[in-house]
């Protein structure tokens, strides 16, 4: 039986690393790629927990990847048209509608 | 026992990959470090019993999603002359505090819920269905008879999402 408490710490772990790298980096794709890190910290502690709370959780996680797959096309297709007009990824060019 | 090493060994290299994601300036290695840290997480997934999630983590993160994401690292050229993309000293500082925050928080909130939840008791329920249904039907029965409206707006939103990526991924708008 593996230590629940230490499942649940890893994917603690995994979510503050993905969030340091969202404030840290300006590179779209890479701020792309810590958020797809801090929904796999989410669905590591789904997984934890659904022995304990029901197989519901991993019906959950098998959801949670479905929309990530689709937040990734999408977002990776709003990249690629913002490069298409500023030739940068970096997310200074987002700011345009920001206030 | 040996389940627990391997646990404790692949907790490491997910938390060693993903550091050096975070810290790699290249945005390929920041891809397949990210990559590693998903295949750890499947094994992390597989030792935890849940053999079905397991192999979807491959198959689609480390297989659909993070390819998807090279191949525009590829389309857009940013494997070589690359910026470094690091924030300012300030922002680091922000950025430790902030992840370190969270941790306390939620390595607060997992010392305090456990214990509560054990009490349950729904071990021999999940692997019950476990061995009446088999590690993919255990998922697939509760998510075709209970989840039926959610699998539906799921199918639903990955239309939207491929058509909507075609349309803004194309030349002219």
């Amino acid at each position: 039986m593996l230590p629940l408490n230490a499942a649940l710490f890893l994917s603690a772990i995994l979510f503050a690393i993905g969030t340091a790298g969202v404030v840290v980096r300006r590179n779209a794709i890479v701020l792309f790629m810590c958020i797809e890190l801090m929904l796999n910290a989410a669905n590591l502690a789904f997984v934890a927990l659904s022995p304990l709370a029901g197989i519901d959780g991993q019906v959950i996680v098998f959801f949670v990847i479905a929309v990530a797959a689709a937040e990734a096309a999408v977002g990776l297709a709003i990249i690629i048209s913002v490069f298409r007009h500023a030739e940068s990824v970096d997310i200074r060019n987002f700011s345009l509608l920001r206030w | 026992m040996l389940t627990q090493a391997l646990f404790y060994f692949f907790a490491g290299i997910a938390v060693l990959a993903a550091l050096m994601m975070v810290t790699r300036r290249n945005p390929v290695a920041s891809a397949l470090w990210l990559v590693g840290t998903f295949f750890a997480l499947a094994a992390i997934y597989t030792l935890l019993g849940a053999f079905f999630i397991g192999i979807i983590q491959i198959l689609v993160y480390a297989g659909a999603i993070m390819v998807l994401f090279l191949f525009v690292i590829m389309l857009l050229n940013l494997g070589n002359a690359f910026e470094p993309d690091f924030r300012s000293t300030v922002w680091k500082v922000v950025a430790g505090g902030a992840s370190l925050v969270l941790l306390a928080l939620l390595a607060r909130m997992v010392g305090a819920g456990v214990p509560t939840l054990a009490a349950e008791g729904g071990v021999d329920l999940v692997a019950a269905q476990v061995a009446e249904y088999g590690a993919v039907g255990a998922i697939g029965v509760p998510m075709f008879l209970d989840y039926v409206v959610q699998l539906q707006v799921t199918g639903l939103l990955l239309l939207v999402a491929v058509v909507g990526a075609v349309v803004l991924a194309k030349r002219k708008f």
